[in-house]
């Protein structure tokens, strides 16, 4: 026993599964602990916020301010400005008046100079439309407003006059420290559709996922576990009619029932547990069939004939002689098990008939509201991508654990 | 033909007719067809047969593990009752078994004091102080030359194929019961500490009077150990009686044949009589 | 003086286990066979004796290590050679193997020419099918085996006739020496006979020129082989012909061995069979001295201390013990 667990540990790929598994078990762990909240409040007005750290503005205005003359600030400010769609555009124009680019675009300081040099709105280049030439005039004014301007006017209206009163003014020079603003919000992968922190609501889906992932498995793996040691060890028309069951079970897709079940369970009984215990009893056929012809070969065994002639009962020769044969099958099986469970519910969530909404986030909501809402279409990936990515490390690192584990008891796969 | 020397011994284990064939209709197999036999006490009977000659099967049938599909089986001159599990149990105080592979004997999760305070349990010893225990284990492990202190919270697996085979025959010495069916208990051992084992089932008989059926394939070895001899082809005896009679004298073409067959020392080994 | 067909001097091979425990399971084996001749190997399971079949082949993969020594066939030495080479250019045409489960070895779903062609192409790609087939037919009935066998799948044939189909498909190409480890320990007696029969007749006819013999029933050795080896822990312990060493045996474990044998004969029952107390020695950690003192009766002091070497006596037999020739007599005959 004590060689087993040291053979296991030894194990590369089990230890690989292993520490990432507790690695995503730490985080969903100690992740609440520093941000603290409800995963699902809506803390953004628009949808899908990019990642980023936010900046409360209105607070920067009122924090004290230093003046820092950095040189390659504007530099910076036109380079920010001016967007990759601008740059192509200004690349266009020099190709319709034939001037010869022999540089990169996202060269700043060499595109606004021959920008610069050569732009004249008088011009009309051949075949340009009178709207994309007000599109360079457009981008020129601001480039040159942005060059020109060296400050920005606050302005409040006056309580007894109505009129607007200059109240202060921001130079290009001012700065404010960021650890001195009120309200500065770390969003790393941003806000979802529902303007809610996606990373926040990712910990508490992958929590509910796993946790989705073990009732299923334990479920499907002690359902299994009854009927195919029962059908094994009896034989005969136990075994027929429990196999019988199990081939029904087997033959009708586990998918398609999957989806039938959820669907007339309805949207307001489906809690997580509930869509766990569905996925669970849906998918013990595979467990059941690979103990049921285990426990047939042990049940010859010469060792389960000498229990009998001692007088054991059924009950203790299946938990004393057959089961602890098994065991190290049954856990694998389970992690298998867990591992399909959590996919399970990913797909089911996808198609609309997961959990209800309102209460837990899962993986499969997640990705289900990124698609309802067009993510992958509006290049929002931190809304589905982060998502993707998780489901297939806690897969992966199952089915690591699992090839370790089968290495370990299996002699003939080792290496 | 019977064996004189044991025909006044009370009968011990006899059958009429026993018969098992496995699945039905067309797939219908018969394992074993019609057999008659009588086991008397104290007898060490062997029943001869190459692969698929049915002895397993019968073996398993002795000893109540299948059900016989057609005949009956006597045990001590009364038709055997193993209806239900309490009788079942009764049964298996009188009939016990060795089988042919030491490895797969044993369940490894079990220690070895495990398995002998099972038997001590079996036979009712279960309120018996534990010094008593030990000291009938002690004295089982003895009687197999085993050292019991040396065992104690040991695993089965990490003794030798030998010494597990010894101490399935201290198992038997504690459960003490009337038949001992021994099936192939050496085959899987080295040749040469099969004579361990041997002497040992030949010493627990004389001791407690038990009846040995030895299932064995192999001719020589039955010829050494036996009183009797029961020579099986295809699921039927076709030869029976005293062990000098049937290997020195075989009168059935088949014994005949299998006895050429065997390699011997002394005598010339015909390859020419071949297929 | 006839051929030397196989020689070997002092191979010594080993296993690494997972833990990097070496095992030398062929322990300086030294051994040497004249054309037409058979050699028997015999020893109780773990002596090393399916080992030393592996090692000699010299085709070597893990866990199973060449240390040293060599080993010639016909006067070509393979020791030393990487596996591929042995495969394409000894293995089927010098040395041929058959394993205890060789029947076991046919794909069932393949028609057993199929197996034939493969072998002989395999050496020659370019040999023609009919040739081949040919060529398969004529061998098959030299050896009295049925024709019809060669259009049969596995399935369909017995064990005894499948395992003689593997020893005639894996001699066709005449191979010099045929190494037969346990070929029919796992048959019924009548097809025992029928393989040992196969065997002979191969060796009559020339399509081996000198075969090793490995099993654990003396009885049948004694009927094969003209030299009987016995191996214990992965040593040679005596060495003679046939004859001598199941009525002359010298070394106190091939005396025990023979006092195990028992056989449907007169005398069988009326001799008190002895056994050799204790088990082989872990060859993690084998004894300094000889390997069989733990269990050996006469063992003295010197016996546990000293390594052995193989004494030659009595012409071309040759022993590892301690004791002498006539001492070893002498207790013996008093122990009669």
């Amino acid at each position: 026993m004590k060689n087993t667990l040291r053979q296991i540990f030894h194990s590369p790929k089990f230890m690989t599964g292993f520490v990432i598994f507790v690695v995503i078990l730490l985080t969903l762990f100690f992740y609440p602990l520093f941000n603290p909240g409800n995963p699902l409040e809506m803390i953004g007005v628009g949808t899908f916020a990019k990642p980023g750290t936010y900046v409360s503005l209105y607070d920067a205005l009122n924090t004290s301010r230093e003046t820092l003359r950095l040189s390659d600030a504007d530099d910076n400010r036109l380079a920010k400005q001016l967007k990759a769609e601008d740059r192509v555009a200004m690349l266009e124009w020099f190709n319709a008046m034939g001037i010869a680019v022999d540089f990169d675009i996202s060269d700043t300081d060499a595109l606004l100079k021959l920008w610069d040099d050569n732009y004249d709105p008088a011009t009309k280049p051949k075949g340009m439309t009178m709207a994309k030439r007000n599109y360079y005039k457009r981008l020129n004014n601001a480039l040159l407003q942005l060059k020109a301007a060296d400050e920005i006017v606050l302005a409040d209206v006056n309580a007894e006059t109505k009129a607007l009163e200059e109240t202060g003014k921001v130079n290009k020079t001012d700065y404010v420290n960021v650890g001195q603003v009120a309200n500065v919000k770390l969003l790393p992968l941003g806000t979802d559709n529902f303007g809610r922190d996606v990373l926040k609501e990712l910990v508490s889906a992958t929590g509910t996922s796993i946790i989705i992932g073990l009732i299923a498995g334990a479920v499907a793996t002690i359902i299994g576990l009854t009927f195919g040691l029962l059908a094994g060890y009896l034989g005969g028309i136990a075994d027929d009619l429990i196999m019988f069951i199990t081939n029904v079970f087997t033959v009708i897709p586990g998918f398609v029932l999957l989806i039938l079940i959820s669907y007339s369970i309805g949207q307001d009984q489906r809690g997580a547990s509930v869509v766990a215990l569905v996925i669970g009893l849906t998918s013990w056929t595979w467990t059941a069939r690979s103990v049921r012809s285990q426990v047939i070969s042990l049940r010859n065994r010469d060792h389960v004939n000498l229990s009998k002639l001692s007088g054991h009962s059924l009950f203790r020769i299946i938990m004393t002689d057959i089961l602890p044969y098994i065991a190290s099958y049954v856990v694998m099986a389970f992690i298998l098990q867990v591992s399909s469970g959590i996919l399970s519910e990913a797909q089911l969530s996808l198609l609309g008939l997961g959990p209800k909404t309102t209460e837990v986030p899962t993986l499969g909501l997640m990705m289900n509201w990124a698609m309802l809402y067009s993510a992958h279409t509006n290049g929002s990936w931190w809304a589905y991508f982060p998502v993707i990515l998780t489901i297939t490390l806690i897969s992966f690192s199952l089915n690591l654990m699992n090839t370790g584990l089968d290495q370990v008891f299996n002699p003939t796969l080792r290496d | 033909m019977k064996n004189e020397a044991f025909k006044d011994r009370p009968l011990c284990l006899s059958g009429k007719g026993v018969t098992k064939v496995f699945g039905y209709g067309n797939k219908a197999n018969t394992a074993v067809d019609h057999v008659d036999f009588e086991f008397h006490e104290g007898e060490l009977v062997s029943i001869v047969g190459e692969s698929g000659s049915g002895k397993t099967t019968l073996s398993k049938m002795l000893l109540g593990l299948l059900s016989v599909t057609e005949g009956e089986i006597f045990f001590q001159g009364k038709p055997r009752d193993i209806s239900n599990r309490k009788k079942k149990k009764e049964y298996w105080q009188g009939i016990q078994a060795i089988f042919q592979d030491p490895f797969s004997s044993f369940n490894v999760f079990n220690k070895i004091d495990t398995v002998l305070l099972d038997c001590i349990n079996m036979r009712g010893g279960k309120h018996l102080p534990k010094e008593k225990k030990i000291e009938m284990m002690t004295e089982a492990c003895s009687f197999v030359n085993l050292k019991f202190a040396e065992l104690t919270n040991k695993y089965p697996f990490e003794l030798s194929g030998g010494q597990m085979q010894r101490l399935m025959i201290a198992r038997i010495f504690l459960l003490k019961p009337k038949i001992l069916l021994a099936d192939e208990p050496t085959s899987m051992i080295d040749a040469c500490s099969r004579a361990t084992i041997l002497d040992m089932l030949l010493q627990l008989r004389d001791e407690i009077g038990m009846t040995i059926i030895f299932i064995t394939h192999d001719i020589g070895l039955a010829y050494y150990i036996s009183d009797s001899v029961y020579i099986m082809e295809h699921g039927k005896f076709v030869e029976s009686g005293s062990a000098d009679d049937v290997i020195l004298n075989p009168k059935a073409a088949y014994t005949k044949r299998l006895i050429s067959d065997v390699p011997k020392i002394h005598e010339p080994w015909d390859l020419s009589t071949v297929g | 003086m006839a051929k030397t067909m196989l020689e070997v001097n002092n191979l010594t091979t080993k296993y690494v286990t997972r833990f990097h425990e070496d095992v030398y399971a062929v322990d300086h084996v030294s051994l040497k066979i004249e054309e037409g001749k058979s050699l028997g190997i015999a020893g109780e399971s773990g002596c090393g004796k399916s080992t030393l079949a592996l090692s000699l082949m010299g085709y070597y993969f893990a866990p199973l290590h060449y240390m040293s020594g060599e080993i010639i066939i016909d006067g070509k030495n393979i020791s030393g050679m990487d596996p591929d080479t042995v495969r394409k250019n000894v293995l089927g045409t010098e040395i041929a193997y058959i394993p205890q489960a060789a029947m076991n070895a046919l794909n069932p779903t393949i028609r057993i020419s199929k197996f034939v062609e493969d072998v002989i192409r395999a050496h020659d790609p370019k040999a023609d099918k009919k040739t081949i087939q040919e060529m398969a037919k004529a061998r098959f009935a030299e050896l009295g085996l049925p024709v019809e066998a060669l259009n049969r799948h596995a399935v369909e044939l017995s064990g005894g006739m499948k395992q003689r189909v593997v020893i005639a498909i894996s001699t066709i190409l005449n191979p010099k020496v045929l190494i037969a480890d346990e070929p029919s320990s796992a048959l019924d007696v009548t097809s025992q006979k029928m393989v040992i029969k196969m065997l002979r007749d191969m060796m009559e006819k020339g399509y081996i020129k000198a075969m090793i013999f490995i099993t654990h029933e003396l009885p049948l050795l004694y009927n094969v082989t003209d030299d009987i080896m016995v191996m214990y822990a992965g040593q040679i312990v005596e060495r003679g012909s046939a004859n001598e060493m199941v009525f002359d045996p010298i070394h106190p474990y091939s005396r025990g061995l023979i006092n195990s044998i028992l056989v449907p004969e007169e005398g069988t029952r009326t001799n008190k069979l002895t056994a050799i107390p204790g088990t082989p020695p872990n060859l993690k950690k084998p004894p300094q001295g000889c390997r069989f003192a733990e269990r050996c009766k006469y063992a003295t002091l010197q016996c546990r201390v000293n390594a052995m070497p193989m004494i030659d006596f009595d012409g071309n037999r040759s022993y590892r013990c301690g004791h002498s020739v006539e001492h070893l007599r002498e207790v013996y005959g008093h122990e009669e």
